[in-house]
């Protein structure tokens, strides 16, 4: 069974144009978009800044409400649990940002932050807080001496250690992890990159990784939904969409990453353009005015999701493979 | 594990800067002057030659000892009642730093939390905290005080009360601007995702990174707090005679000054001055201080 299941989900925000004009637009940062996180595997969302990957990651931690769709955890909806059902799900779901600088409260000692979750979700004795911080910290690659420090005595590196270990006090099933290595130096990244696929197979998690290093989607993720405009363009197992990946954003998008090996000759596709407004999506397939391999049914009818082979697009250059 | 591989590198334990160095660039003439007056004032009792509130009215209008007709009894001279200006002056730094600190404080608690209050809830409470916030700040600071204080009469705990209730907006306005940008720091979602109530949050991580805020501008409202004391005072609506408010003493000396009568009025005049600016020194270098965006310069 998944842990953690969307569908349909969709995010809407109302945006006032003018002072005056009073007519209203709408930002449709996610718009129907469906997937599942299977227990103890990666989910990843790639895509351009604006894409809704933050968003759906808000909408999973429950700091946006959805405007549409649900999200089962478990096998139950979110929008029906109780009080104590509500409780579960925040302990069962924690979260690693971006920025290593900003997340980490910078008047707390290193102790006080990584216990913050566990003291405040239950009754537990200080000796028994401290014993779990030290596991953690442990955990996480970090001596025992930096309980006591503040924030601002650490690297970005040693940050996001942090901030991995305070995510993982309340033991749970599923961690967000939005963007956890862009701040970093690339040399820091593998390192917690590595951390995270090790914790992963010691503690059985899940993780929804959102990125858009494409190169660290592919290392960590088992699935990989790539989204355009808060819409899913593809979705498939991770190696065989960043080898052969079948939409033409997909494509453009795992061209424009750097090879892994600096021989390795491959086509370049490159985006004419910039992302479109959300408020304002083009008709039909949101990607018909920057695609390569544009046709005129594109700008017209709106592409489903379908299967296509071992995955999902939504491309009507598969139109006829389906039939 | 492969984190054995890695070195982890962490800041030595024990800071290695002095306290000296720490305290090196401290403004030491303000810190001086507001030091020799909180001394003034704590050991008013001890160090006062003469009774503050009563004078001999056969000792009227002495001049400063050096002075022709002055007396060392009476080092600063004496007023229209007679009684010591030194003792007088003395006494009255008590008065100044007593309303000045506790106004500044209740206006600064007052202030901070309606403004934490504003800026993390938002919504209507917002609305309600700000809209209340900028028609306080359109009435003249001191009219208003003057307005407060014929109605609840003259006494020096009203006039940290009428202070307190004038000044808070200040606090109110800057703290909130802190919080609408603090709120939407990563650190403060994080706390939304481990589960902390709205209360936990706003005491745990947004008061403790706007306290400093509130410190500098407690510095800097300490000098506006004592000038609009003394000016209550003057006006006659400050704290009550006979208690010795330097205010009070530039009022009762002004009728003196065209006779040369001098010290009733530049004495009191130049202890205010003194202590303003001291304050606003001590203000302005806390400022640079602690604010990170200050702190290159």
């Amino acid at each position: 069974m998944p842990v953690l299941e969307a569908a349909g989900l969709t995010k809407h925000f109302q945006a006032r144009r003018g002072l005056f004009s009073g007519s209203r637009g709408v930002v449709r940062a996610v718009d129907d978009i469906s997937f599942s996180i299977e227990s103890g595997r990666t989910l990843g969302v790639v895509g351009e800044s604006g894409c809704g990957k933050t968003t759906t990651a808000k909408l999973v931690l429950g700091l946006e409400e959805p405007t549409g769709g649900s999200i089962r955890f478990e096998g139950r909806d979110l929008q029906e649990l109780d009080p104590a059902g509500r409780r579960h799900y925040r302990k069962s779901v924690q979260a690693v940002f971006q920025d290593p600088f900003a997340s980490l409260s910078p008047r707390m000692r290193i102790s006080d932050i990584i216990a913050e979750p566990l003291v405040t979700n239950e009754t537990v004795t200080s000796g028994e807080v401290r014993r779990r911080v030290l596991e953690l910290l442990d955990l996480v690659g970090l001596p025992e001496r930096s309980a006591d420090l503040f924030p601002h005595e650490f690297s970005g590196g040693q940050r996001q250690r942090i901030a991995i270990a305070r995510a993982l006090a309340l033991s749970p099933k599923l961690v967000v992890l939005d963007e956890p290595v862009s701040a970093l130096d690339v040399s820091i990244r593998a390192q917690i990159l590595n951390l995270l696929r090790d914790l992963q197979d010691r503690l059985g998690l899940s993780y929804l990784f959102i990125a858009h290093d494409l190169a660290a989607v592919a290392h960590m993720s088992h699935t990989i939904v790539v989204m355009y405009l808060g819409k899913i363009v593809e979705v498939g197992d991770a190696q065989t969409l960043a080898r052969a990946p079948k939409h033409p954003y997909t494509a453009a998008l795992f061209s424009a990453a750097l090879p892994s090996h600096p021989d390795e000759r491959r086509e370049e596709i490159l985006l004419a353009g910039e992302v479109p407004s959300p408020l304002n999506p083009p008709s039909g397939c949101r990607f018909h005015p920057r695609c390569p391999q544009v046709m005129p049914v594109c700008g017209q009818q709106e592409p489903a999701l379908a299967q296509v082979g071992d995955r999902f697009v939504a491309c009507h250059l598969y139109d006829q493979a389906r039939h | 594990m492969s984190m054995s591989s890695e070195t982890i590198v962490l800041p030595p334990s024990v800071s290695t800067r002095s306290a000296a160095s720490r305290l090196g660039d401290l403004p030491m003439i303000p810190i001086i002057i507001l030091a020799v007056i909180a001394f003034m004032a704590i050991f008013a009792d001890v160090l006062a030659p003469h009774n503050p509130e009563v004078g001999a009215l056969t000792a009227r209008f002495k001049p400063p000892f050096w002075q022709t007709g002055g007396t060392m009894d009476h080092i600063l001279g004496t007023d229209q009642l007679g009684r010591d200006v030194l003792s007088r002056l003395i006494f009255g730094a008590r008065v100044s730093m007593v309303v000045g600190f506790t106004a500044v404080i209740f206006a600064g608690v007052v202030g901070t939390v309606l403004g934490i209050l504003a800026g993390y809830l938002g919504g209507w409470a917002d609305q309600v905290i700000m809209r209340i916030t900028d028609a306080w700040l359109a009435l003249p600071a001191l009219t208003f005080a003057i307005f407060l204080a014929a109605i609840v009469g003259p006494s020096m705990w009203n006039i940290v009360i009428i202070l307190g209730l004038v000044y808070w907006t200040r606090y109110a306005r800057v703290v909130r601007g802190e919080v609408l940008s603090l709120k939407e720091r990563e650190f403060v979602r994080l706390a939304i995702v481990a589960g902390c109530s709205k209360a936990t949050i706003m005491r745990r991580h947004i008061l403790p990174n706007v306290v400093n805020s509130a410190i500098v501008l407690a510095t800097l409202m300490l000098g506006v707090v004592i000038v609009t004391e003394a000016s209550l005072s003057f006006l006659g609506v400050g704290v009550p005679p006979p208690k010795p408010a330097w205010g009070l003493m530039l009022s009762d000396g002004k009728q003196g000054l065209m006779v040369g009568y001098w010290w009733l009025t530049v004495l009191p005049g130049c202890c205010i001055m003194l202590m303003v600016l001291s304050a606003n020194l001590l203000g302005d270098w806390l400022r640079v201080k602690l604010d990170p965006q200050l702190r290159q310069l």
